[in-house]
Order: C-alpha cells, then structure tokens, then sequence
C-alpha cells in the first residue's frame, strides 16, 4: 500500500495542479494578512473559505485522479497487490498531497507574518486540522462516488453535486425546516442534523475554539449549550473521524464486488 | 494450468459469459477469438481477478484464484490500452512495477529491442500511443513467469516492432510458457498460435488447432473460416 501510495503521490505532486492549488493558498494567506492586518481576523475570513473551497477541491482532485488513472489502475490490478491496498494508498495519495499544500501554502504567510508570537497558533492549528478532514472526508467520498459510476459525466456530476449539497442547499433546506416547525421544540434535531453534514460540523467546531458567539448560529449556540465547549470539540472530532471511517469501509466493500 | 468451470458473468441484464467451461493445458500459445463483444476481454480479466463472475470458479495451478491475489505474481498482463500516469518518467514506471513484484526483472534488452533507451527519461504524458504500447511491451515481458496473458498486443505498433514482438513471443513459448493470445489480426494467429479457442455468445464455439477449424468449416484460408461461423450464427 504503502509503495502506490508513494508513487501517486509523486505523481500529483508533480502534476500542475498541486502548485496551482497550492500558489492560491499562498496567495490567499497573504493577501489575508495584508487586508486584515491581524492574525486572528485573518482566521476567521480564512474559515469561511476552507470550509466551503477545500470539499470542492477534494471532490474535483478525488473524481478526476480516478478517472484519469483508469487504465493505470487497470495494470495495477493486474500485479499481485490486493485490491483494497492499491485504492487505499491511491486515496491517502491524493487526500496527503492535498493536505500538504493547504498546510504549505497557508502556513508559509501565517509563518512569515509571525503566527508563533500570536495567541492565535491555536485557532490556527485547529483551522489546518479541519481543512485536513475535509479533504481526507470529501476524497473519500468522491471515490465512493467514482466507483459506483462508470460514466465519467455522471460521476463528475453526482460528485459536484454533492458538494453543491452538502455547502449549499443542505443549510437552505435545514433553514426551512427550522422556520417551518419553530412552534416545536428542535434542539435534538438540529444537533443531529448539523452531525450529518461535514461542512456544518467543521464550522461549528471551528466556531466553538474561537469562541465567537455573534458567528455560532443556532445550532452552534445549541451545541455549546448541550454539550459545552471541550465536550462539543471532541464530539465533532470524533463524528468528523466517523466521516471518513464510513465512506473509506463503504469503499473497500464496494471494491469487492467491482469489475475492472 | 488454468481450469475454468461453469463461469458466468453478466454485466447489468448483458450476459456476457454463459455456463463457460475451459481447459487450458501448460505450455503453447492460445489464441483466443470471437467477434466483438464476445466476452473474450471479460474471460481473461475473469482469470486474472479483475472480473468477478456471478457463478463458477477458476483454478489457476489446482487452485481456485476467486478473491485471491498471490496467484497474480506468476502471471504477466499486456491490458488492451496502454495509459500510464501522466506525470512519471519511463524509467519510474518500470521501477515501480519492479518494486510492486516480488522476482527478478530483465527490462534491459526488451528496451534496447524496441529502441526505447531515447525516451527513459520522458514522462509517460507525452509519448505517442505506439511508444507507450512498446513500454507496455516491456512492462509485460521483463518478468519471467509462466502464465502470459496478451490482450490485443499489436495495437499501435509499427511492422519493426510488430516483428520483434512476434520473436518474443516465440521465444517465451520455447521456454515452455503458456500464451493466451486475444486478436483480431488472422495472420498473426495463423503464423504463432498452437491452439485456436473461438468464443461465440459467452461460450466456447470450438477449441482446436488452426487447421481443424479451416477444416470445420470447409474453407482454406483462416479469415474466411471465421468469418464462416459468425455469419453462420447471424443467419
């Protein structure tokens, strides 16, 4: 596993589209710093961005490598290597060299600007870690999704989709809800419903260390209210860690039964 | 050294190979033949794993290969189409499926054979499709192993190394390897293949020597003998 991992990593990180990825992040970090003149602001505009960029960036990066790498894959399964063990280190491949440049190219202008003599390493840290999750999480879905259609349209479609899903319509569609049944008591449902979007857990999460209640929103000031800060943390890091768990065991399952 | 037993496979509502049985002895070169769509690329890709039938079993040296992958070390695989990341070299490649294998490599003379010591050092992205073809070549038959599988290996390549190919052929099939062979290029078939295995609607049509065929069907020359049984069955 740990060779085909190797190899797509090398792979990708020569590919154009590493540097291009990872050049915007660098540019953004600075271009933050500049604008913002402050390090803990510069964090909260950041959030906002990586929350919704880095999913669709792992969504594209996932969708594409599968495709692209078809016939590759094709020879691969043909060498004496388990199945599972040639898309495990493809997936860790991609979701690496994606983190790699988020943590590069943002890391590099919080760094220069002097990110280690400011009380907002924390905040910082806890930025990188979410935006290594969403990509380790939306990699991996994409992959589910790649795998379950042979048609590369269809499967770029579903994958976009998803993204568009999960960023967008789910919190207009929860919205709705919540204005529509605010006669009924929703603390459970909006606690539950927030689990089953990565993004939303990820904001709340990063709402939470920073401890910004103006931003939390309602199902964030339920969260700290039901669970409290420490706890709450945990908890979504913990659902954040089931998100990747699942998809990657749905993946192996599906690789099973799949013809090549 | 491949028994194959009652294999079906069906793609959706396609059925592709039906209730298949085949032997497979060690030792001489297979043609395997059928019209498009035939099911001859499933059957093999069915041995090598990368297919996985609905019912039936496959048994590669008495043992059954379903859901296993050690088995595949002793198999070389030329796919039908040739595409590498983009973005490694040649020389990378062939290291890579070096280190992917457990056993020895002799990369050296099949490149110096197909002229390809100019592009080691180019990626893979940029090589014309018959050059890719030939590092496909070398990809397969740098191992020594006694199973080769050749999924239309002619594909791209000039009359040169088309005859280069040919002799490597040969040459395995002296060592004693068996060969299967898909193709739709009858004079390749009728100058190396021992054996003939003709598939037709998912099932094997017949199984014979080039000259039982022509002798089947009542023609002289293999082209037509073939083009004989699939008109036979459109009729």
């Amino acid at each position: 596993m740990f060779k085909i991992l190797k190899y797509s990593f090398y792979d990708l990180m020569r590919s154009r589209w590493s540097y291009v990825y990872f050049i915007f992040y660098l540019a953004l970090g600075f271009i933050l710093l500049f604008l913002n003149n402050d390090v803990n602001k510069a964090v909260i505009t950041l959030m906002n961005i990586i929350i919704v960029l880095t999913p669709l960036i792992g969504t594209v990066f996932g969708v594409m490598y599968y495709y692209n790498s078809k016939e590759f894959t094709e020879l691969l399964l043909a060498q004496p290597i388990k199945r599972s063990k040639i898309f495990m280190g493809q997936y860790l491949g991609i979701s690496i060299s994606l983190t790699l440049s988020l943590v590069l190219g943002l890391g590099i202008p919080f760094v220069a600007y002097g990110l280690f003599r400011s009380s907002a390493i924390f905040d910082f840290s806890l930025l990188l870690l979410v935006g290594a999750f969403l990509n380790f999480i939306f990699v991996a879905l994409s992959f589910n999704i790649a795998l379950s259609n042979e048609n590369k349209i269809k499967g770029f479609g579903y994958a976009i989709l998803m993204w568009l899903f999960l960023a967008v319509i789910y919190d207009g569609v929860f919205l709705t809800f919540l204005v529509f049944f605010n006669e009924y008591p929703l603390d459970k449902f909006s606690l539950i419903a927030t689990m089953f979007n990565p993004i939303d857990l990820s904001r709340i999460l990063i709402l939470l260390k920073l401890d910004i209640s103006a931003l939390l929103g309602y199902t964030g000031a339920v969260f700290r209210k039901f669970f409290g800060t420490n706890l709450g943390m945990t908890l979504s890091i913990f659902i954040l860690v089931l998100w990747i768990i699942f998809p990657v065991w749905r993946m192996n399952r599906k690789l099973k039964k799949k013809d090549f | 050294m491949i028994q194959i037993k009652n294999l079906h496979k069906r793609f959706g509502k396609l059925v592709v190979l039906d209730s298949l049985d085949l032997e497979i002895k060690t030792g001489g070169i297979f043609a395997i033949l059928g019209p498009n769509g035939s099911g001859k690329t499933t059957l093999i890709k069915s041995i090598l794993g990368m297919v996985i039938p609905n019912k039936g079993d496959i048994k590669f040296k008495q043992k059954s290969v379903l859901q296993q992958w050690g088995y595949r070390n002793q198999i070389n695989y030329l796919p039908q189409i040739a595409n590498f990341p983009a973005n490694l070299t040649v020389n990378e490649l062939i290291e890579m499926v070096k280190n992917l294998r457990p056993k020895q490599a002799g990369e050296q003379e099949l490149i110096s054979l197909f002229g390809l010591e100019p592009f080691l050092n180019k990626k893979l992205g940029n090589l014309s499709g018959g050059t890719k073809q030939k590092v496909n070549i070398v990809l397969t038959f740098m191992f020594d192993s006694e199973l080769i599988i050749l999924d239309e290996p002619t594909t791209g390549l000039d009359p040169i190394s088309l005859i280069s190919l040919k002799m490597i052929i040969q040459k395995e099939k002296e060592k004693g390897k068996t060969i299967l062979i898909t193709t739709h290029i009858m004079s390749l078939v009728e100058e190396i293949a021992d054996k003939i295995v003709f598939l037709l609607d998912g099932n094997i049509y017949f199984k014979g020597s080039v000259s039982e065929l022509k002798e089947k069907t009542g023609q002289d020359d293999l082209e037509h003998a073939i083009a004989k049984i699939i008109s036979r069955k459109d009729v």
